[in-house]
């Protein structure tokens, strides 16, 4: 040791004599940053998590985002309201109509206008398949965090047949361009509503074969399990909100206790989970697909009980008068917000956005501190970010 | 503080104001009320003791968003927080106007954890400092950008 | 004689490219021998090429949901020989899904770079092909073609599932002409 020490000790520049072995001894070699970059197969989105690892656990955490910025807000200054609908649609991408469905809520907010019924019940379908759209997004991507391809297959498969009733519905697949400032574009189709009662029937028997891949599993369960956990206090100061909030114990969800679009008058439970673990708001989102689809099934009796001729659109005045106004949703990932200050021409003054996952995943780092590098892709896919929205 | 959960009443929203007011009265501006919302005008330096209070006494345990906009001769920056307990569903909005010669919030990321993205983000975009942020980097823009966008000052390409 | 395109920062333009390939197909038609066995190789090359394009495992934006609707089973594209591969020196298409913003202009020159040749670029999508919606954004790079050179651009907002998997049927058909020319054996 003592040859090596000799052997270390150089000479720098201003005539020191510097020890290696003892500096590099006071240095914190040991741990290690793993980037997870932008081009990386767990991370669903363009974003980068930043690691340091001792050995196999997780000491620190820092999550880079800004890939996707496009300045959206800014870009909303130049444009008239209806030309929004579109950009709005690309937000979110994989519940679009969700932030379309928002953006008309706030201008008619702005507005002071009553959207007519047949149309607010038509958004809350929307809604509700998009929610499911993106919930089985959600479950295939755990699929390929997990191993599980089978589980992607599966799930994507089911993703399909609820893309055919968007088609079905507004003739896109994805960022459909549907909902309107004073309501819907079109009517619901003669024969929808006997296909979403079939999709429906289908999904609700083909689910628990998805599901039953993953928790028949000792494997996955294990996984999940134990793994991110948030307690109530942490979850809610952080700012997270959505089904990572409902699987600490808190019994929040917009769409009863804060109702917008008629929801007050549609019964259905909020599933709440105690654990704060990645299993618990796995099991919160499994059980809100099952909770659509009650949902969907008692809007379109509601739709068909209103009958073809009830309006579902109404003209609307393109100058949207001064002031500032706000409306707020429960998208598929927690709540978001759109805040509108207008000044009484034909284009918004600021249109601010607040999307869930722009916290989400701000408190990445309390959610994967203390794990084990292989614990990562497992806890970061049961936040289910959609970065489009977190840029803007 | 009692965090027992209650369901919505219509007095939820005078409660609010007069306990604000009974503690900051004078400092603190009710703009407006509705079914759960409270909207207040709110001067800078009361801000931070205002938010303690709103998260230790009244249990508004959730900063949802910080907006920054710019209205030209002066800056705003508006809060919004939300309540899971004691009153479930309600908002509270807080405005904040800041001299354009004088770009200074103190942060309230010490208080609520939600909020310290969304105070970068503002900064980034708008240029308003908020003292007592622990990291004030860009976020959302790369590290060489040295202007901030979303200022009225700044048009985009093929703009007036 | 060097096919490298890396030492330049920007892509080539479309007059530069031509004179390059014009010199470059002159050099090898000259060869007598040469011409026989490219001849003889170039369709299994081209065979194997376009019956097995690997492209890189990547999602930008909205058109990476419809990316991965094509590797689901309605759409397979796996029967085409489309397999996603996460590391890029495993791959042969650098797949653009998404607008390019500018902090992501770096990663996709070096992930561009890192992909060994032959290989290909395309462009999926309104953004990637001319900057799409965000027409006057600050941050958005109008066009992949400014950063990479592109082979095939597939329109729409976003693409269908079989739109894409048309768009690679018309790369299998580039890929074909390239190994006819039998470019392959110069590497």
């Amino acid at each position: 040791m003592a040859d090596d020490d000799k052997a270390a000790a150089i000479k720098t520049a201003d005539s020191k004599v510097v020890d290696i072995a003892a500096e590099t001894a006071k240095m914190d070699t040991d741990k290690m940053w793993i980037i997870m970059g932008p081009q990386h197969p767990f991370s669903h989105g363009l974003w980068t998590l930043k690691i340091q690892a001792d050995g196999e656990i997780v000491t620190d955490a820092e999550p880079i985002v800004g890939y996707l910025h496009r300045g959206w807000e800014k870009e909303a200054e130049n444009r008239p309201y209806p030309k929004i609908i579109p950009m709005a649609d690309r937000l979110c991408y994989a519940a679009s109509m969700t932030y379309t469905h928002l953006y008309c809520m706030t201008v008619e907010n702005a507005l002071g206008i009553e959207v007519p019924e047949k149309a607010q019940y038509i958004r809350v379908v929307a809604d509700e398949i998009n929610r499911l759209q993106s919930h089985l997004m959600w479950l295939a991507a755990v699929g390929t965090d997990l191993g599980n391809f089978t589980v992607f297959l599966w799930a994507m498969r089911e993703r399909e047949y609820w893309m055919d009733m968007n088609v079905r519905l507004c003739g896109a697949r994805m960022t459909t361009n549907y909902p309107r400032i004073g309501g819907v574009r079109n009517d619901t189709p003669d024969i929808f509503d006997r296909d979403i009662i079939r999709c429906t029937e289908r999904f609700e028997k083909a689910l628990w074969d998805i599901i039953g891949m993953i928790d028949d599993s000792s494997i996955y369960v294990s996984r999940m399990k134990g793994t991110g956990i948030l307690t109530r206090e942490e979850c809610a100061n952080l700012g997270i909100t959505g089904p990572a909030l409902r699987g600490t114990g808190v019994d929040f969800d917009l769409r009863r206790d804060d109702p917008y679009s008629l929801y007050d008058t549609l019964d259905f439970d909020v599933p709440v989970l105690n654990a704060g673990d990645s299993y618990a708001r796995y099991m919160v989102r499994i059980e809100e697909m099952l909770q659509s689809c009650k949902i969907i099934k008692q809007a379109m009796a509601k739709i068909k009980a209103l009958g073809k001729n009830a309006p579902y659109r109404l003209k609307v005045p393109t100058n949207v008068p001064a002031g500032r106004h706000y409306a707020k949703l429960e998208d598929p990932r927690g709540e978001s917000m759109m805040y509108l200050v207008s000044d009484g021409t034909d284009k918004p003054y600021r249109l601010k956005v607040r999307s869930p996952i722009f916290v989400n995943v701000s408190a990445s780092k309390e959610l994967v501190m203390g794990c084990r590098i292989a614990d990562v892709p497992a806890i970061m896919a049961m936040i289910d970010m959609c970065l489009g929205e977190t840029d803007r | 503080m009692d965090t027992t959960i209650r369901e919505y009443q219509d007095s939820w929203e005078d409660e609010i104001e007069s306990k604000l007011n009974e503690k900051f009265s004078g400092k603190i501006e009710f703009t407006g009320k509705e079914t759960r919302r409270v909207y207040a005008k709110v001067p800078r330096d009361a801000l931070f003791g205002i938010c303690k209070f709103l998260r230790d006494e009244l249990s508004f345990e959730h900063c949802a968003t910080v907006i920054g906009i710019d209205m030209k001769d002066y800056m705003q920056v508006v809060y919004h927080i939300d309540n899971y307990t004691v009153y479930k569903g309600e908002c509270i909005e807080l405005t904040v106007d800041v001299p354009n010669d004088d770009l200074h919030v103190p942060s309230v990321s010490s208080i609520w954890g939600g909020a310290d993205w969304n105070e970068r983000e503002t900064w980034e975009l708008f240029g308003i400092v908020f003292d007592g942020h622990p990291k004030l980097e860009r976020l959302l823009t790369p590290d060489t950008y040295e202007f901030y966008p979303f200022r009225k000052s700044y048009k985009l390409r093929g703009w007036q | 004689m060097d096919m490298s395109l890396y030492p330049h920062a920007v892509a080539m333009s479309a007059d530069e490219f031509m004179s390059w390939s014009t010199a470059m197909i002159n050099d090898l038609m000259s060869s007598g021998t040469r011409r026989t066995i490219d001849k003889l190789t170039g369709p299994i090359w081209s065979w194997s090429m376009k019956n097995s394009m690997h492209p890189l495992h990547w999602g930008l934006a909205c058109c990476a949901l419809e990316m991965a609707a094509a590797s689901a089973p309605r759409f397979d594209a796996e029967r085409y020989g489309m397999i996603y591969r996460s590391s890029p020196r495993q791959t042969d298409i650098l797949l653009v899904n998404g607008w390019i913003s500018k902090k992501v202009r770096p990663d996709i020159r070096r992930l561009y770079e890192e992909i060994p040749n032959p290989k290909w670029v395309v462009a999926m999508g309104e953004c990637a092909i001319s900057g799409g919606p965000w027409y006057d954004s600050y941050n958005t790079v109008q066009g992949l073609d400014q950063i990479v050179p592109v082979d095939v651009y597939i329109p729409g907002c976003p693409v269908r599932p079989d739109a894409m998997i048309d768009g690679f049927m018309l790369l299998q058909k580039k890929i074909d002409d390239y190994f006819r020319r039998g470019v392959f054996l110069e590497d």
